[in-house]
């Protein structure tokens, strides 16, 4: 089998004020023509860095020290270039770079030009490397346009980027990749971005492209569920050094280096047993004597029947759109963002709750917090006995609410303020609520930050010199500040990488036990919900679709939402690889396309019927729910 | 697009009419008027008939007598005066106590000349301040970044006035050149020759500098951040990535996108611009509204003065409409999302 790419012994080190930084430490890797290659490791392991050292675009700082990248162009056999000795912008090096190697970012919103429109930047590339007249460019493009799944290429050449959605500015952006027809295809991470369904439809793009044009993809990616599904041979990575490579089947099999044998275990998978806890590749070391468990207080729990923490009945959110007419703008439209949702949340339990982006649950998270007003609906807070009217409230009984509810936001980077140290971020809830003298809230900052394992002598620091994993934990201290029932964690792993991941849902679950929360858990990742949720509900525009406890939800799906939700999910494991041809082309989130009887169109409205055991599917009034469930 | 323009062409009109009301409210808000101030003058000096006539002809004249609300209804034109309607929006900018002349007149030529002045400030604002702002941005913290940095820092903490007597000096030993005015002295009052043409562009050069430095600095700032910003951009890399060559990308991306602030910044620059000149304009001792402002609003002759500050609200007015249609123009985002949800 012949090569497309040797890489050998490749160093790339940064040069910048601070001194040098080691970015790659010596990597030999190679990706055989027609194959794919998965380059794997978490962030900071030196992964994007040699794409771009392939690519030859580089940052400023960054040098080659040493090495060979060697290209075999499949279409001229013998010759080889060593993209390291090549200069960046020499006409070779731009030969091959667009036109011979391409590239697709991970993030499609920022990679395309939002001032040109997306045929302009497609056969950009075209006419760079090949001699075509204008006429057999917009021809190109509109064919390539229509092999990456654009409904209307014609019309798709003349649109502006901010026009389409995620799924098909990266198809626009595979299509760029694409055109020259490449030797190899590089993929940073294609569908990090993405929602579940659509990663699906994009790596099922990307695997019939390869087949069709016959080239070598190496893909890059963090996510283990992806490389089982898509790659040939594995490479993983670990700061700046190779830790093991070998084809998907050796490493899946029998990975032997312990960070390889470690990452797996971090992973939340399907099949583990209830009581199984991922292992973290660090743990937190958490001091247990903490004296905030002792005061904590912790609503009694009581198992069975007991009244519901939180019951939301019938809540429903418009936003007005404004429409632009001549003498300035009018209300247009209304958009349901939230449409007559209706769950109940047990004390002590944790709720998942699934769905897309912008199906409404970060929305129906801030209606719960007030934070938005509803348009109709109930929401009851049960307060250890006392039913509170969350929407009714007002002034000071909505400031004690406060006190009860607390949020976890997703984004670890923007939701500490960068001006305030670590020790002001946590105490600023008790100051607002005037909790205690300084001095207690001084020895309550503390204590707090050794139960989220925290080093007090971080106090004084700004968020900045922090992980990215330390930062969720200030969050998570913060929200705990007030001594909270209910907490609400709005995809609080999603933005953080795999073994930290692990680290905070073991946080977040033993913290769940010692101090009695309750949690309603946001996220698009069903395995990691899957792992701490005890219920899930699942969300599509703006509506509950089936609601369940989770065995019987991933045993016994039965809504056709949840089936392809779950369908769309990569597993790490070779033996359960994604099942394209069961892929719809159409998004599984249109409701008018679901079959009856859980069609949603403006002819029918099903309704949330209950199947047996706490389990509640949207169905047609008038449906056999005997039938459903076999 | 087509609604948009029109929608802001419409959008003017409320504009104006608000600023002309306020205009005319800060004006009329120290006590007083000219007239009366000149009342007092000739009474301290014993009356003289036939002057006292002239201000009881103007009080009529102007409803100087009458309530603020008929006084501005007059001066805007919206209210038959003794003339019938004669104000503003027909064209009439009222008398200008002082010089007991039509504002018109005492105007002349100037207003012409101030525009002259400012556009052409703001054509070398852009001129200069783009080449070396690409260029500061895509060297960062190179000699050159750091020696225009300096310069730019010294252009804004310069006081204007200061930096246009020393280029008046050195302009005069040097190159022979008499800076003081807009022309040479023989052409004044003849009628438009290419001559005279070449005369007033001569002794624009050193205004136009003097005028400029400071906002050539800041736009300098300005374009070096935002293109540095860009320069970070993801698309940025995406087009290194397709093989397109430096300067080609360079051009076609990060520069289009950071024309943006550039062109927004023309409704703003104008306002700058004017009252930045004023100083210089009597230094210079050009033939400007900007000293004629400055009198006007010492001596309370409230017609100059309102008239003055409603042209120069008009033209920023204008300055900001042109900018919007230039960004609609040039940005699909603003062109075909512009008043859509949010």
């Amino acid at each position: 089998m012949t090569n497309v790419l040797l890489v050998r012994d490749l160093k790339v080190e940064f040069r910048v004020a601070e001194g040098t930084i080691k970015a790659v430490e010596g990597v030999s890797f190679r990706v055989p023509d027609g194959k794919t290659v998965a380059l794997v490791g978490e962030s900071g392991s030196g992964k994007s860095v040699i794409s771009q050292a392939i690519m030859s675009i580089l940052p400023k700082p960054a040098h080659i020290t040493s090495g060979e990248i060697l290209f075999f162009d499949p279409e001229k056999p013998g010759v080889f270039y060593d993209i390291a000795k090549l200069k960046p912008d020499s006409r070779e090096m731009r030969n091959i770079r667009g036109g011979r190697i391409s590239i697709i970012f991970q993030e499609p919103m920022t990679s395309l030009s939002p001032l040109h429109t997306i045929g302009d930047q497609i056969s950009e590339a075209l006419h760079l490397h090949h001699k075509k007249t204008k006429g057999e460019g917009v021809q190109i493009t509109v064919d390539m346009l229509r092999l990456v799944g654009f409904p209307d290429p014609d019309a798709a050449f003349h649109t502006y980027p901010f026009e389409l959605s995620g799924g098909l500015r990266q198809r626009a952006m595979i299509a760029m990749a694409m055109i020259c027809k490449p030797a190899l295809l590089i993929a940073d991470e294609p569908t990090t971005a993405l929602d579940v369904t659509i990663q699906a439809q994009i790596l099922d793009l990307m695997q019939k492209l390869q087949k069709q044009l016959g080239m070598a993809i190496l893909l890059i990616t963090h996510d283990l569920g992806v490389v089982a599904s898509m790659a040939d041979e594995v490479v993983v990575m670990y700061h700046g050094k190779v830790m093991e490579q070998g084809t998907l089947e050796d490493i899946f099999r029998n990975p032997s280096h312990p960070y390889l044998k470690a990452l797996m275990q971090a992973i939340p998978r399907f099949d583990m047993k209830p009581s199984e806890r991922l292992t973290p590749i660090r743990e937190i070391k958490r001091d247990n004597d903490s004296k905030f468990l002792e005061q904590a207080n912790p609503r009694p729990i009581a198992t069975g029947d007991e009244k519901p923490i939180l019951e939301v009945r019938n809540l429903t959110k418009k936003f007005m759109t404004r429409k632009s007419t001549f003498f300035g703008a009018k209300p247009g439209g209304e958009v349901l963002a939230v449409d007559n949702v209706s769950f109940f949340i047990r004390p002590g339990e944790c709720l998942g709750l699934v769905g897309e982006s912008g199906c409404g649950k970060t929305t129906l998270s801030k209606l719960i917090l007030r934070a938005l007003t509803a348009t109709a609906g109930e929401v009851t807070y049960n307060d250890r006995g006392r039913d509170i009217d969350v929407l009714a409230l007002s002034k000071d009984a909505l400031f004690d609410y406060r006190n009860k509810v607390q949020f976890i936001f997703q984004d670890p980077f923007s939701s500490l303020n960068p001006r305030m140290t670590v020790f002001d971020i946590i105490s600023e809830p008790l100051i607002i609520h005037k909790v205690g003298t300084a001095a207690e809230r001084e020895e309550t900052v503390k204590e707090l930050m050794t139960l989220v394992g925290l080093d007090i002598r971080f106090l004084r620091r700004y968020p900045h010199s922090f992980s990215g994993g330390q930062r969720q934990r200030i969050g998570i201290a913060r929200a705990l500040a007030l001594k909270p029932d209910l907490l609400i964690c709005d995809e609080p792993v999603s933005a953080l990488d795999v073994s930290i991941q692990a680290q905070i849902l073991n946080l977040l679950k033993d913290l769940q036990a010692e101090l009695g929360l309750t949690y309603l858990f946001i996220s698009h990742n069903l395995a990691v919900v899957d792992y701490i949720a005890d219920r899930i509900a699942v969300m599509c525009k703006g509506r509950l679709v089936e609601t369940a406890p989770k065995e019987a939800l991933f045993k016994n799906p039965v809504h056709p939402y949840t089936k392809r939700l779950l369908a769309a999910v990569p597993e790490p494991d070779p033996n359960h690889q994604l099942n394209f041809s069961n892929l719809v082309e159409e998004k599984a989130s249109n409701p008018e396309l679901w079959p009856a009887p859980f069609t949603t169109d403006s002819y029918t409205s099903p309704v949330m019927m209950d199947i047996g055991d706490g389990h509640y599917v949207r169905v047609h009034e008038n449906t056999d729910l005997k039938e459903l469930r076999a | 697009m087509f609604t948009y323009f029109v929608h802001r062409v419409l959008i003017m009109i409320p504009t104006l009419l608000v600023i002309s009301i306020l205009t005319f409210v800060i004006i009329q808000l120290p006590p007083g008027d000219y007239l009366s101030n000149q009342l007092e003058e000739l009474r301290s000096q014993g009356e003289s008939a036939s002057a006292m006539a002239k201000i009881a002809f103007y009080r009529e004249q102007y409803a100087l007598d009458k309530s603020p609300i008929e006084q501005y209804a007059l001066w805007m034109g919206f209210w038959p005066g003794p003339n019938g309607f004669s104000g503003l929006i027909q064209g009439d900018w009222g008398q200008s106590f002082a010089y007991d002349l039509p504002v018109k007149e005492v105007v002349g030529d100037r207003l012409g000349l101030s525009f002259l002045i400012n556009f052409s400030t703001i054509l070398f604002i852009y001129i200069v301040a783009f080449p070396i702002g690409v260029y500061s941005a895509t060297r960062q913290y190179s000699i050159g970044d750091y020696g225009f940095t300096l310069i730019g820092y010294l252009g804004l903490a310069t006081p204007n006035f200061l930096l246009a007597m020393v280029l008046l000096y050195y302009a005069n030993v040097y190159f022979g050149v008499s800076i003081g005015g807009l022309m040479d002295d023989k052409y004044i009052n003849q009628p438009w020759s290419f001559e005279k043409a070449m005369s007033v562009v001569d002794h624009m050069i050193v205004p136009v500098i003097v005028i400029g430095t400071s906002g050539t600095a800041s736009m300098i700032r300005r374009l070096r951040a935002n293109l540095l910003d860009e320069l970070q951009k993801q698309y940025v890399t995406t087009a290194k990535a397709k093989g397109v060559p430096r300067l080609k990308a360079l051009i076609k991306y990060p520069i289009r996108m950071s024309l943006n602030p550039f062109i927004a910044d023309i409704g703003n620059l104008l306002p700058d611009v004017i009252s930045g000149s004023v100083i210089v304009s009597m230094v210079l001792s050009l033939p400007t509204v900007g000293p004629l402002l400055l009198e006007a609003l010492r001596n309370q002759d409230q017609y100059m003065a309102g008239s003055l500050l409603m042209f120069l609200a008009l033209l920023t007015v204008v300055g900001m409409f042109v900018s919007d249609v230039l960004l609609a123009v040039l940005d699909p985002r603003i062109r075909l999302s512009g008043g859509a949800t949010k």
